[in-house]
């Protein structure tokens, strides 16, 4: 790996040489190394490690910062989030978040990667249309959205004209977490969208000829060649949307601020309120634990769960 | 695919994908238009797609309501600052745990990655003590500082790194000859050739700065000193009720100039994106 000659200086057992020079051009390349990454690890000390460490320090205190309180109480915050009346809501809200949007963005993906991957004219265009919302900020497009969905917005008007009375979307349980799910999956499926495109035209085509030849229709060959020929493309993009779906705060905020009642209250904006709004920073690091918890324990999931069902290791 | 569709097949596909492009199109449209229509219009039934009387007051009122060119400026700098502050920290990294040995290597890279495992949202409250007892509660600096050094940089790394351990040995050497030090090869040899690498950590650190919302809305408290996301929320009637046309003419102003900027660097934003898979 190393680019440098092998250092001169440490060859050993050079006679006639009382002392070796302790600036060696390994030593001085180590150095450079150390020099290098310098920012990147102190910076990960300072502003992940350490603050990861106080989260769990913090969890163990009462901590009303406007009130200036901050005391030792054990476990008593754990002991809150188990008796929190929010707390099974939040969780629900939550998993479902997670859930929808993972399956509804993977799907829809897949879709438009299929449907995109024709060679005929104009399809760079429509590429370019469905990526676009990725490069919108996440507020601007959830207030046009919320525009949109308002009971006398846009939505609704165009399901007038076709003789549908649509709901108030953003008012009503079902529908408000509902609808928080479609923006986010509009927003973001582009990604997944060249993703997939990408991987599928690194199919090898005699797969598909071969299997063309032996009478496969293009239902068994999707089923049978290209799914499991992406498995590690699809692994990555759920692992990314996963993520990401537990960091669903700016839409929420800006559409429905966890309402109707707690019905789109996830657990970052319910750490934010907990901690910013009602400024229980103790609770709010409980909280945060958990949320930390929740990825860790998905993440050691899907890395499992890999074996079963890729094909093969990218 | 290579077999060529049927001209029926075609008509279908066609068909498909107008419809599917349904909600990734409209809302720009909408957000536009709606943006010109008077206040009476917006709500307007039935829907019309463009506005009856052309106004332009609401684009007045984005301006005079909050020092809103301030807040696009502090938008840009700090985007720009974290851009290029996490270009220069990543690749330096990324450049020595991809080509220098040395002791613990292994060690630190790990450190390093364990901040792909914690989300910005679990760590926001001792950052903000941190920054609290520092005294740079409502400055800029925690919206530079975290991004540039801490956990969002370290995807940034990483694909720096996988950049760089793919470059041959050959080139190094050849340099090392030449009595470049590391830092020269690094400079000189390493980074002229990741340009596809570069253009990748710019553009997503660029959006996912640009696109910050829990962390202004924390950390700043002074209408001067907010950034965009965070103003566009703040056009409400004294009902906290949204001034919808207001909001629109705003958001139209920090999504339009990104889209023009997309369409012209399409392919860069494409390929940079679907490198790293991620945004905000």
């Amino acid at each position: 790996m190393s680019a440098h000659p092998p250092p001169r200086d440490e060859v050993p057992g050079v006679a006639g040489r009382p002392r070796r020079r302790w600036w060696t051009a390994r030593r001085v390349d180590s150095l450079a190394g150390y020099l290098f990454i310098a920012p990147q690890v102190l910076g990960s000390i300072v502003f992940v490690l350490v603050p990861l460490g106080m989260v769990f320090y913090y969890s163990l205190h009462e901590w009303n910062v406007l009130a200036g309180t901050f005391h030792f109480v054990g476990l008593d915050n754990y002991r809150q989030l188990a008796e929190d009346p929010n707390t099974p809501s939040v969780l629900r809200a939550t998993a479902f978040f997670s859930a929808g949007l993972v399956v509804l963005d993977l799907a829809l993906a897949l879709l438009l990667a299929v449907l995109l991957n024709q060679k005929i004219r104009g399809i760079a265009f429509f590429r370019l249309l469905f990526f676009s919302p990725v490069v919108v900020s996440v507020v601007a497009w959830s207030i046009v959205w919320g525009f949109l969905l308002q009971d006398n917005g846009g939505v609704n008007g165009i399901l007038h004209a076709i003789g549908i009375d649509g709901p108030n979307w953003l008012r009503q349980g079902g529908t408000s977490i509902v609808s928080i799910i479609l923006v986010q999956v509009f927003k973001n499926v582009g990604l997944n969208m060249v993703l997939f495109l990408a991987a599928m035209q690194g199919v090898p085509p005699q797969l598909h000829e071969a299997a063309q030849l032996d009478g496969a229709g293009a239902w068994t060959r999707f089923w049978r060649i290209t799914m499991p020929m992406i498995s590690p493309t699809i692994l990555l993009a759920s692992i990314i949307t996963i993520a990401g779906s537990l960091q669903m705060f700016a839409q929420v905020s800006v559409l429905t601020q966890g309402g109707p009642g707690n019905a789109t209250n996830v657990l970052v904006y319910y750490l934010y309120q907990q901690a910013f709004q009602f400024h229980h920073f103790g609770y709010g690091a409980t909280l945060a634990v958990l949320l930390f918890g929740i990825v860790l324990a998905l993440t050691l999931v899907q890395w499992r769960m890999r074996r079963k069902w890729v094909m093969y290791e990218v | 695919m290579r077999s060529s569709l049927s001209a029926r097949a075609k008509v279908v596909l066609y068909g498909l994908l107008c419809v599917l492009c349904l909600p990734f199109v409209f809302p720009a449209w909408w957000m536009v238009t709606s943006s010109f229509k008077p206040i009476g219009d917006i709500f307007g039934y039935p829907p019309s797609l463009l506005p009856g009387t052309w106004q332009l007051s609401a684009y007045r009122d984005v301006f005079t309501l909050q020092p809103f060119a301030r807040q696009y400026l502090n938008s840009l700098y700090i985007a720009a600052i974290v851009t290029v502050g996490t270009v220069a920290v990543s690749a330096l990294a990324g450049y020595a745990f991809a080509r220098i040995r040395f002791r613990g290597a292994n060690v630190l890279f790990l450190v390093i990655l364990a901040g792909l495992l914690v989300p910005s949202e679990a760590t926001i409250v001792p950052l903000f003590q941190l920054f609290r007892s520092l005294h740079l509660v409502d400055t800029h600096w925690p919206l530079i500082l975290v991004p540039v050094l801490g956990a969002p940089s370290v995807l940034a790394t990483f694909i720096m790194r996988q950049f760089f351990i793919a470059l041959p040995d050959e080139l190094e050497q050849a340099a090392c000859l030449d009595g470049l030090g590391r830092f020269g090869m690094f400079w000189r040899v390493a980074l002229p050739l990741s340009r596809p690498a570069l253009a990748a950590v710019t553009i997503f650190t660029f959006l996912q700065s640009w696109n910050l919302y829990l962390e202004p809305i924390v950390y700043l408290s002074t209408p001067d000193k907010f950034t965009l996301p965070q103003a566009l929320t703040q056009y409400v009637d004294s009902y906290g009720g949204a001034m919808w046309n207001v909001q629109l003419a705003a958001s139209s102003l920090t999504a339009v100039p990104m889209l023009i900027v997309f369409v012209i660097a399409q392919r860069q934003f494409i390929q940079g994106l679907a490198h790293t898979g991620i945004t905000g």
